[in-house]
């Protein structure tokens, strides 16, 4: 039994990066009309930016749980404002060619510099140890990444569904030109739009440096898991993607404990599954 | 959503007229190479993906279908192909239909699940089916994981040409590839290309009017996966094994920036492209890591400024169907 609570807990951390990065995914995608096939590039960029924060300038987890987000959301600002914004009113595909351009390069320069290779990143000493639990040892780093996103979650949802801040920016999705009649400078919100939706992959990212390690490629085939989920949630709704995330990180971590060798497939089955039953994934609308 | 082909010409007798002139002069200069001294094996490789960056356009070019996902046919084909002339034994000529067939059944089963959705979940459910299989590959024993399959006998081609001679494997890669360049030259001029495109440019509309566009886009996908696992099948004689690099997702990546950078939707793009990013491969190797930002760098800047790609510009310059 202590395996299988373990193999939970390993679902339920993935399913939280799922979550986050699907997240990021629907909120780009519902003000760009973009997939940003760069999400799991930034959020690898999100994990080195703590790593050199921590490595070259001292500064430890806590900062960098608040600053890697904010630098890689910037570089995505700046992204999203020099090559991004060129694509509107062309085909979406485009969009999804560009950031797989953007991917690349940025993936091939990480490679370039450190390898293929892990890089260590220890657990802040806060956090550092577990709790006995009676059925189970949770170690509390873990605990803390499933709490720590499912909050982050919860605050992205309320901003976008019950703020006024929210609401122009879903009126901005439905109708961009109305919007802007209305003297709300939409191209800004839209590269906000990106920031926040970079951020968070980034945040993921410092998340994940303790328990992953850092890697260059990290991000390259979770981003691949991550757009099966985002088939199977649909991205029409945000609450959508944050159940279908966790869910789908919880299933794969039962998968590793009945059937392991299914491990690495369970989500792109399932994709299959969904897609048989009902095209329009769990939560979505037709696209 | 016409954005992908902004410019296409009317199939008019004088664009067949060109388009045939070009197809003489580039069959005429690729059954030269060998007179030529120029390394046959890098001929023959560009080919193999020419006709692969061929079968993805038919798709995305006219049915406006983005298969992130078309590496699963070269190396579905390839493994089986491999399979079938190291293991069973089987002659080149079978072994190529073995593979090829496999590439029609794949095509059959993933096509049915990814035609189910449109424009950008397409590219992402076929993204996640060739990485399903990817790991699939991984697992099972047949492919020998890392490994994958060395040391592939080349046998003799309906017992008569001796494949392991590079000359007679080169002219047999040159008609495989011009084969199937004709087939799909001929799908597009066909009634059946011309309800592709019409589903492309408006696909309600081509509802609307009788027409049942799930089994067009189905046929269309299966044409392009079967022509795709024939290239595999192909490479698998020139490259001599099969292995998991021709299944992972930076190789359908190379494949849609061949056809991007020879211009989407144009006929003789692809292989242009192809030609382009092989030879860039061949003289960039020592740059390791480098050429994959190289790569993305042209994706970039194809997406950016260079929409039309290397033949689309030409063909826009002068106002040509190419």
């Amino acid at each position: 039994m202590q395996a299988l609570y373990a193999q939970l807990l390993v679902g339920l951390i993935n399913g939280s990066f799922y979550a986050l990065l699907s997240l990021g995914l629907a909120v780009i995608f519902g003000m760009l009309n973009i997939i940003n096939f760069a999400h799991g590039a930034v959020y690898m960029m999100g994990a080195f930016v703590a790593y050199f924060l921590l490595n070259v300038a001292g500064i430890g987890y806590w900062p960098a749980l608040i600053i890697a987000p904010i630098v890689v959301g910037i570089f995505g600002m700046i992204l999203e404002r020099t090559m991004l914004q060129w694509l509107s009113g062309l085909d979406h595909l485009y969009g999804l060619l560009l950031t797989f351009g953007m991917a690349l390069i940025i993936q091939g320069v990480f490679q370039n510099y450190f390898g293929s290779s892990g890089l260590p990143y220890s657990i802040p000493d806060e956090l550092k140890g577990g709790m006995n639990l009676g059925f189970m040892f949770l170690p509390i780093y873990r605990g803390w990444v499933v709490i720590f996103s499912l909050v982050v979650c919860i605050a992205t949802w309320y901003l976008i569904e019950k703020t006024r801040l929210g609401a122009n920016l879903r009126a901005a999705t439905e109708n961009p030109t109305l919007v802007r009649a209305f003297g709300i400078n939409v191209p800004r919100m839209i590269t906000l739009t990106y920031g926040l939706g970079v951020g968070l992959a980034a945040l993921a990212g410092v998340l994940s440096a303790p328990i992953n390690q850092v890697r260059p490629l990290m991000g390259a085939d979770l981003i691949i898991v991550v757009f099966a989920v985002v088939v199977i949630g649909g991205m029409g709704s945000i609450m959508g993607s944050i159940i279908t995330g966790f869910a789908l990180g919880v299933i794969e971590g039962l998968t590793k404990y009945f059937y392991p060798e299914a491990s690495n497939t369970v989500v792109f089955v399932l994709m299959v599954l969904v897609l048989l039953v009902k095209p329009t994934g769990l939560t979505g609308r037709a696209a | 959503m016409s954005a992908l082909t902004d410019d296409t010409l009317p199939v008019t007798p004088r664009a067949i007229r060109d388009e045939m002139i070009v197809f003489i002069v580039m069959a005429a200069l690729l059954a030269s190479v060998p007179f030529t001294g120029i390394y046959p094996f890098f001929v023959m490789q560009a080919l193999c993906f020419a006709l692969l960056a061929c079968a993805f356009n038919l798709l995305i070019g006219y049915g406006g279908l983005l298969s992130f996902g078309h590496a699963m046919f070269l190396g579905t084909a390839g493994y089986i192909s491999a399979h079938a002339l190291r293991v069973w034994g089987l002659p080149p000529e079978l072994g190529i239909v073995a593979g090829t067939a496999g590439a029609a059944a794949l095509g059959v089963v993933t096509g049915l699940i990814a035609i189910r959705r449109q424009g950008i979940y397409f590219s992402m459910i076929t993204l996640a089916l060739s990485q399903l299989l990817y790991f699939i590959y991984l697992q099972t024993p047949f492919t020998h994981g890392e490994d994958g399959i060395q040391g592939i006998p080349q046998g003799y081609l309906f017992g008569v040409f001796n494949l392991a001679r590079p000359t007679v494997l080169y002219y047999v890669v040159l008609i495989g590839f011009l084969g199937g360049f004709l087939l799909i030259y001929r799908t597009i001029n066909s009634p059946f290309g011309e309800v592709l495109k019409a589903i492309r440019e408006n696909e309600p509309r081509a509802i609307s009017l009788g027409y049942k566009t799930d089994q067009y886009k189905l046929v269309a996908y299966i044409l392009s996966g079967t022509l795709a696992g024939f290239a595999g099948s192909l490479k698998v004689f020139v490259a001599q094994n099969a292995s998991l690099t021709d299944v992972h997702w930076s190789m359908s990546g190379e494949i849609v920036l061949m056809t991007l950078v020879g211009g989407l939707g144009t006929v003789f793009g692809p292989v242009v492209g192809a030609f382009v990013i092989i030879a860039m491969q061949q003289y960039l190797a020592g740059f390791g890591q480098w050429v994959t930002v190289i790569q993305g760098v042209i994706f970039v800047a194809c997406v950016l400024t260079f929409r039309r790609g290397v033949i689309g510009e030409i063909a826009h310059f002068f106002r040509r169907s190419l």
